[in-house]
Order: structure tokens, then C-alpha cells, then sequence
């Protein structure tokens, strides 16, 4: 095995551990030593400022050539050559500019000093006193203290209040979030078709078909209390077999028929749960997968989902239209603090 | 154009004018003085430093294709109906928020480019955010001095997905409104305030009329200018505290080696600015993004399956997913006196990115307790030379891993043909067994790499010849390392655990804060109890003449 002699020693000053090498030596490139090579590669730096010059061309041409129209397709054109000019613009300029810097700029690495950043004791000594003179021109430090600090302390915390109680207290509205717990189903409310809002007869739902269902009327709303109305409202309707359907105590007669209606707003965090599983009566919400069990009181069965999906309590009108006996019995959707006070 | 190799000789008018100006302008701004300061101020080099440079240019192309954006965008809930170019949504009832959306995108030349290169860019920005800080913490940049800029980072990190939700939530499609339906759930499983901050948030109930027009002052005013001063404030400490080094021959903690900003980093540095916006702009030209005229307006009723936020919000939504609501018959909901507690939301949105980004802010400090150092360091670690820490972040980042792939359980449990139950209950078990799995091998493969260094440094590289001796033995020729190569595996520090102050002094009391340095001892030794010491100039001679046998 031979040794690298080169320098020879190894030990450092206490002998315990390595001397710092120092700089690597500087190899230089070739555009250094060979004007040829800075020469072309002059030439190349050149060429890319000259491609991003074509490409703002190219960026110009594309916006008077293609004009966008009515269909996905017929914009493709106008987004793919308008953004290729704008990359060519760009990226000629950087990859010219970043070409340059590493074949002709400086590439021997330069030393600097670092200097501690704590100030020296002379100047913190000097800050300290200054700061004292300060504070003894402001005249705090004779006996006027503890009143001149607290006054102007106590004003400073309590002036935000000037601000907050009013504007913060304006951006709830009235506040009444009770709104939460009430939808607007009521007695004999039909239950109609999302989004026409029809309604939708007993007989129009056969077993094991699922509807999605708004109250009629809901479509008549302004548009945003319609939204408000329809992000609490919106329920599943779903006929099962009368023998597959596990009736809950107490709700004997929410049901008709097999028909059974629940709420589709989750119960997690309030996404729609809007797929059905038709061979298991599984409603499954796409957002973070609570599965609920139609068929048992939409219990959960799987997913991060406490509680089961709120009941519509339902009955058929003189018509043969389905409706609601009322509104549902508990807040629907997430939970929140004061859901059931 | 004509080009020439030598300078082009120097232009005496121009010379008149250029100083004159320069004249002017000192005479009014001591604007020599910061050009004294700035311009031949020293950058080491290393691709890794370029991270940070991508959050901040892709930041600036956030502001430029924004300010386009705005020109177009209607921040308004009110009812409309749509009548522009995109015919197949003539006559939709969908907000103006929304129209405007679909107006800049059909209707005006480049819109959809730029609406393209603005999401590109925000997926960017942030990806670069957290590789960048991955970065800082696997080399150790954020001791003494830097603690300062570290929490600076941390918080524009937070911001960086403010800005992200926000402007994702803007264009009022079903995906951007589900998205915030959800995050009024979570806010209502607050305890006692939960429905008054959504209330005013949504300035009544959801989804109300209000919100997008808030959201938009947000994400146009109040979070780029947060982001802006705080990136001042990132830029003025970095040159203040002047850049880390990778170890390597004649860097040290007193100095720095590099290039001077002018002219090398201003074309350097000012191309890849060029650079990033150029590929954001073919991300923009070739690769469809947040496609909303596929997902129609926001109705609260409609949701399709797949539904995923954008990267960076995955992991809250994937811990939102793991999180059985019931374990083992036990309720994850409680009812106390009547008032409802929903652990299943709080636990997964609020509490574990709450001490996950807790962690992540203090984790300076946490190391200086157990390293006990108070100087400063500029030369940065080789990950391998602080197994623990490298671990500790390799566990954060497969911990974060596994909550995004939870929260796109849908996607590879379609893409894998796995159930999707299962997938999940996989999940509920990786969460908390793979960081400790990922912690224990990195460890190891750390210690291992310093092993690698010591053979490596006292015996050198193997050069694959055989040598034949007289005697007959074979042997292979090892190559010694330069004094360059050697440097690097040798010049760290071997950190030993801390040693305190007994717990009773001389004369048997028993002193105050004992317990905090006893905690504080116990840190240090799993940090630093298992350590590879570097070679010592006296263990390489004993190599060496051993080699001579």
C-alpha cells in the first residue's frame, strides 16, 4: 500500500486531529485556457439569447393566430403556442444567462471573513446606556412610573377593541347559529327530484332504485338562501325490500313501503354522501369513506363517521306524492359544540 | 450582432453618463455605500441552495400571472346565469365567481395559459417550500445563528398554503366548495367557538354570500403581503448571517467561499428565475390543470368520486379518512353535560397538524438542548454525521407520506385493485408504526454511511489491481484519498452526550432545575450516546503502517 506523501503531514496542530487542506486547487475550463472554446461558447450564449427572442415572436404570432372559441379543443391551440412562446422567451434568457455565468464568468471560489454577529461588550455597554438616557429624558424613573406606564399599556391593549367589537362582531351577521339545526322540511313538504324539482310519487320508486331529493320549492328560493336551504336539505331516498329493512324502535312509521329517506350531509364533516351501494344498501360519502348502512337506520360501518345519517320521517299525501311528517329530529350534518342544546 | 472575445473598448460617452447618473443618484441615496455591501458579497455553491431560489421565483410568477388574473376575476356569489363561449354551459345557473372563472378561460386570448401557469405555480411554490425546508433540517442550517430565519421559513410555509387554499377555492366549482364544506366541519368540532368562527367566516351559514369576496381579499391582499415582508425579512438574515457551506477544503465556520454575487449569481441566480417561469409556462402550455368546467358550478348536492385537494392540504385529508369514528366499540364523539366533542375531527384536522407543525417550529431548540452547543455554525452536517436527526426527519417526512397516500386511498386502491377498507386499516397501523420503522433504519443506515467514511479514509479506495508479493501473497492495491477527499469524511464534530451538575451539591442540597437538565441529559444521550467517532490522524498512521506489513 503507498502513501500519499503529498504535504506529507497529517497531524494537525494538537495532533488529535486533521489540518484543513485549505482551497482545492482551481482546475481551469476550457473556455480559460483555449480561446476557441470561449469563443464558442460565446456563440452558444448568443444562440439561446436568440431562441428566447424567437419565442417572444413565436408568443406574439400565437395571440393574433389563434383566437379562443367554444369548444376545449379549439382554445388547445392558442394555450399550447402562446405558452411555448413564453417558454422559449424565458428559457433562452435563463439557460443564456446561467451558460454564460459558467463558461466565461469567474469560477475561482473567493474567500471572506465571517465575523461573529453578537455586538461587542463596548457597544451592547453603549446601548444599555443609551436606552437608560432615554428612559431618564422620558422621565419615567421619578416617581411617575407605575401610573405614565400603566396608562399608556392599558390603552394600547384596550384600543383593538375599538376595532374588533364592531367589524369583527359584523361578520357573523345575527349570529343565530341555531339556524343550523333546522332545515326547511316541514309537514307534507313533497320530496322532489334534484335538480328540477319534481315531485316524486310512491309508485315512481321501485325497489332498490335511489333518488336524490330536494324540497319542493327549494328551487323557488333566491339563489343564495337557496344554496343555504339546499346544503342542509338535501336528502337520499332509497326503497328497499320490506324484509331487508331493519326498522328502528321508535320509528315504525318513518318509513313507507321500504322507502326510507336520509340525510345526505354527512355526519363527519359534511360532504354529500352520494354513493349507493345497491347490493349491500351501503351509502358510502367519496370524501373521506364513512359508509353508512341504509338498511339498519344508516348506521355507520366504516370511516371516520360517528353518528348515523339523520332520518327523514316520510308518508304518502292523498295524491300518491311522498312527503315529509316533519322536519328531521336532530341537527343534520357535522357535529358541532352545541348541537343538542 | 457582432461579438467580440476581448471587452469592447470602453465608450467614453457612455462612461460620462453612466458616472454622471451614478453621481447623481449617491449624492442623494449613499447608494454606494450598498453597492459596497452587495455586489461582490460571497455565495457558496450547491444545487441544493437552489430550492429556496425556486420558492422565490415561483412566488414572483404567482404575482405577475395573479395580477393578470384579477384583471378578469369576479369575487362575487351573486346568482348568474352563464352566456359565454363555452357553449356547452349556456343558460347554468352558477355564481359570477364562477362565470368570470370560465370568462377568462374561453373567452380571453391566454387566459386559460395563465389561469394554468398560476396553478402550476402554487403547486411549485409550495413543493419547493418544503423541500427547501427538508433541506435546512437534513444539513443542520437552522442552529445557531439562523434559529430567527428558521421560524420566518416555518411561517411562510404556513402561508404558502394559505395562499394555496384560498385561491383554490376561489373559482366557486364543486371541488373548491366541497373542499370548503369541509373545512366548515372541521371548524365546527371546535369546542365552544367552533360554529361562531364558522358563522363569521362565512358571514352566516354556509355557504352564504360572503365568503368568496373575503377569500379573495385574503389571497390577493393580506397573504402575498405577509409573504412578501417575511420574505424581506428571510432575504435580510441570509445575507446578514451570510450563507452555510457544505464541509470541504478551506471552508470553515469563519469564513465563507464562494462567488460574488455580481456578476456570477446575478446571471446565475437571474437566469434561474428565467428558468423556473419558463417551466412553469410549459407546465402551463402542455399539462391541463384544475379543469372546473369539468366539475361545473358549486352545488351542495353533487360530489364524484376521486375527489382530492391539491398536494399540500392531502396529508390533513388523509388523516381526516384514517381516523376510525369508532375503535374497538369505543366512540371517537363524546357528549359531556349535554355538549357534543368530535375527537374524530379534532384529532386528525386539529390537534396533529397542530403538533406536528408545534414540532417542526421548535425543533431548533429541542436539538440545542440535547447538543448543549452555543456557538455558531455555518459549515453544514452531512446528514449521516446526525443519525438521530436524520431520522427524526425521515420519520416526519414517511409519516407525511402515508397520510397523503391516505388521503388519495380511492385513487391507489383503484390503481392497486385493493379494497379500499383495507387499504385503510393499513394505513391506521403504518401511521404509527412506519416513522418508528423509517426512524430506526435511517438510524442505522447513518451509522453505517460514517463506517463506509473510517474505512474509507484509512484504507482507501480500492483501484481493483491485484499485486502478486515475493512471497506469494495477493493483495490489492488501495488507493489513498486526497486531502481533499479526506477532509470532508473527517472535519465533523463528534458530538458527546452532555454532562450535568449532580442532583445534591457538597453539602446535600438539592440544587433547583435539576430536573430540566436531567431531561436534558436523557435527550442528549439518545441523540449522541451511539456515535462514530472521525478518523484521527493517529489511528491513519497505525492504518497505514499496518498496510505496510
Amino acid at each position: 500500500m503507498t502513501i500519499d506523501s503529498h504535504k506529507g503531514q497529517e497531524t494537525g496542530a494538537n495532533g488529535e486531529s486533521f489540518e484543513n487542506p485549505g482551497l482545492p486547487d482551481h482546475r481551469p475550463r476550457r473556455a480559460d485556457v483555449d480561446p476557441k472554446a470561449a469563443k464558442r461558447a460565446e456563440r452558444q450564449v448568443v444562440a439561446l439569447f436568440t431562441l428566447s427572442v424567437l419565442g417572444t415572436i413565436l408568443a406574439v404570432v400565437a395571440y393574433f393566430v389563434f383566437r379562443p372559441g367554444e369548444t376545449v379543443e379549439s382554445i388547445r391551440y392558442a394555450n399550447l403556442f402562446l405558452g411555448l412562446g413564453i417558454f422559449l422567451a424565458m428559457m433562452g434568457i435563463g439557460l443564456g444567462a446561467i451558460h454564460w455565468a459558467k463558461t466565461l464568468m469567474r469560477d475561482h471560489e473567493m474567500v471572506e471573513e465571517r465575523h461573529e454577529l453578537r455586538s461587542s461588550d463596548e457597544t451592547r455597554a453603549a446601548a444599555v446606556e443609551m436606552l437608560k438616557a432615554g428612559a431618564k429624558d422620558s422621565g419615567v424613573g421619578i416617581g411617575r412610573r407605575g401610573l405614565l406606564k400603566g396608562s399608556v399599556i392599558g390603552a394600547m391593549l384596550l384600543a383593538p377593541l375599538a376595532l374588533l367589537v364592531p367589524y369583527v362582531g359584523n361578520l357573523g351577521g345575527d349570529w343565530n347559529v341555531s339556524k343550523f339545526k333546522h332545515t326547511m322540511w316541514k309537514k307534507g313538504t313533497r320530496l322532489a327530484r334534484d335538480p328540477d324539482g319534481t315531485p316524486i310519487k310512491a309508485s315512481d320508486v321501485t325497489i332498490g332504485s335511489v333518488f336524490h331529493v330536494i324540497p319542493e320549492g327549494l328551487n323557488d328560493l333566491p339563489h343564495h338562501e337557496l344554496m343555504v336551504e339546499k346544503s342542509k336539505a338535501v336528502v337520499l331516498l332509497v326503497r328497499l325490500n320490506p324484509a331487508d329493512l331493519k326498522v328502528q324502535p321508535g320509528r315504525e312509521d318513518w318509513s313507507f313501503d321500504g322507502i326510507v329517506a336520509y340525510s345526505k350531509i354527512c355526519t363527519h364533516v359534511g360532504c354529500p354522501v352520494a354513493l349507493y351501494e345497491q347490493q349491500t344498501h351501503h351509502l358510502l360519502c367519496p370524501c373521506h369513506q364513512s359508509t353508512f348502512d341504509v338498511a339498519d337506520g344508516a348506521k355507520v360501518v366504516f370511516g371516520p363517521a360517528k353518528r348515523p345519517l339523520p332520518q327523514l320521517p316520510i308518508t304518502v299525501d292523498d295524491e300518491g306524492y311522498i312527503v315529509a311528517q316533519d322536519d328531521f329530529n336532530e341537527p343534520i350534518g357535522p357535529s358541532f359544540w352545541e348541537r343538542l342544546k | 450582432m457582432t461579438t467580440t472575445v476581448t471587452p469592447p473598448p470602453a465608450n467614453p460617452r457612455l462612461a460620462k453618463v453612466a458616472g454622471g447618473t451614478a453621481n447623481w443618484v449617491d449624492d442623494r441615496t449613499n447608494i454606494g455605500g450598498f453597492v459596497k455591501f452587495f455586489s461582490r458579497k460571497l455565495f457558496p455553491d450547491h444545487w441544493s441552495f437552489m430550492l429556496g431560489e425556486v420558492a422565490l421565483y415561483s412566488f414572483i410568477v404567482l404575482l405577475l400571472s395573479g395580477v393578470i388574473l384579477t384583471a378578469f376575476f369576479v369575487p362575487s356569489m351573486e346568482e348568474t346565469h352563464y352566456e359565454g363561449a363555452f357553449a356547452s354551459m349556456h343558460g347554468v345557473a352558477m355564481t359570477k365567481a364562477f362565470e368570470s372563472t370560465l370568462y377568462m378561460s374561453f373567452d380571453v386570448p391566454g387566459g386559460l395559459l395563465m389561469r394554468q401557469i398560476h396553478h402550476w405555480a402554487a403547486l411549485i411554490f409550495t413543493a419547493s417550500i418544503v423541500t427547501h425546508m427538508a433541506r435546512i433540517f437534513f444539513t443542520g442550517a437552522f442552529r445557531k445563528p439562523r434559529e430567527i430565519n428558521w421560524l420566518v421559513g416555518f411561517t411562510l410555509m404556513l402561508l404558502s398554503l394559505a395562499a394555496g387554499f384560498t385561491g383554490y377555492s376561489l373559482p366557486d366549482d364543486v371541488l373548491s366548495g366541497n373542499g370548503l364544506r369541509i373545512i366548515d366541519g372541521v371548524i365546527k368540532s371546535i369546542p365552544f367557538f367552533g360554529s361562531y368562527i364558522s358563522y363569521g367566516l362565512f358571514g352566516g351559514e354556509f355557504p352564504g354570500v360572503h365568503l368568496i369576496p373575503r377569500m379573495f381579499t385574503a389571497h390577493i391582499l393580506l397573504i402575498p403581503a405577509l409573504i412578501l415582508g417575511l420574505v424581506a425579512v428571510h432575504l435580510f438574515l441570509v445575507f446578514l448571517h451570510k450563507h452555510t457551506q457544505y464541509p470541504g477544503g478551506g471552508r470553515t465556520d469563519k469564513n465563507v467561499v464562494g462567488l460574488p454575487l455580481f456578476p456570477v449569481y446575478t446571471a446565475k441566480a437571474g437566469g434561474f428565475f428565467f428558468v423556473v417561469f419558463g417551466v412553469i409556462a410549459l407546465l402551463g402550455a402542455l399539462f391541463q390543470i384544475n379543469p372546473v368546467w369539468n366539475y361545473g358550478p358549486y352545488d351542495p348536492s353533487p360530489v364524484s368520486a376521486g375527489t382530492q385537494p391539491d398536494w399540500y392540504m392531502l396529508f390533513i385529508d388523509g388523516a381526516l379518512r384514517a381516523q376510525p369514528g369508532w375503535l374497538f366499540g369505543l366512540p371517537f364523539e363524546w357528549e359531556i353535560g349535554g355538549y357534543t366533542l368530535s375527537w374524530n375531527i379534532l384529532i386528525p384536522a386539529v390537534i396533529l397538524p397542530g403538533l406536528f407543525f408545534t414540532f417542526l417550529a421548535l425543533y431548533p431548540w429541542i436539538e440545542a438542548w440535547a447538543t448543549g452547543d452555543r456557538g455558531e455554525r455555518h459549515v453544514l452536517d452531512r446528514p449521516r454525521n446526525v443519525p438521530v436527526r436524520t431520522g427524526i426527519g425521515v420519520a416526519l417526512i414517511t409519516f407525511y407520506v402515508i397520510l397523503v397516500l391516505e388521503g388519495s386511498n380511492d385513487i391507489v386502491a383503484n390503481l392497486f385493485h385493493l379494497s379500499i377498507n383495507d387499504l385503510t386499516l393499513l394505513f391506521r397501523v403504518l401511521i404509527f408504526v412506519g416513522p418508528v420503522v423509517a426512524f430506526i433504519v435511517t438510524r442505522r443506515l447513518c451509522l453505517g454511511l460514517q463506517r463506509k467514511d473510517r474505512e474509507l479514509v484509512l484504507h482507501g479506495h480500492e483501484s481493483g489491481r491485484i499485486v502478486r508479493h515475493e512471497n506469494g501473497e495477493y493483495i490489492e492495491v488501495h488507493t489513498p484519498l486526497t486531502e481533499q477527499e479526506r477532509w470532508v469524511r473527517v472535519s465533523y464534530e463528534s458530538i458527546k452526550p452532555i454532562e450535568i451538575e449532580p442532583e445534591y451539591n457538597d453539602r446535600g442540597v438539592r440544587r433547583k432545575g435539576y430536573k430540566w437538565d436531567r431531561f436534558k441529559q436523557r435527550l442528549s444521550r439518545w441523540y449522541y450516546e451511539e456515535r462514530i467517532d472521525p478518523v484521527t490522524p493517529e489511528e491513519l498512521r497505525a492504518a497505514q503502517e499496518h498496510g505496510h506489513h
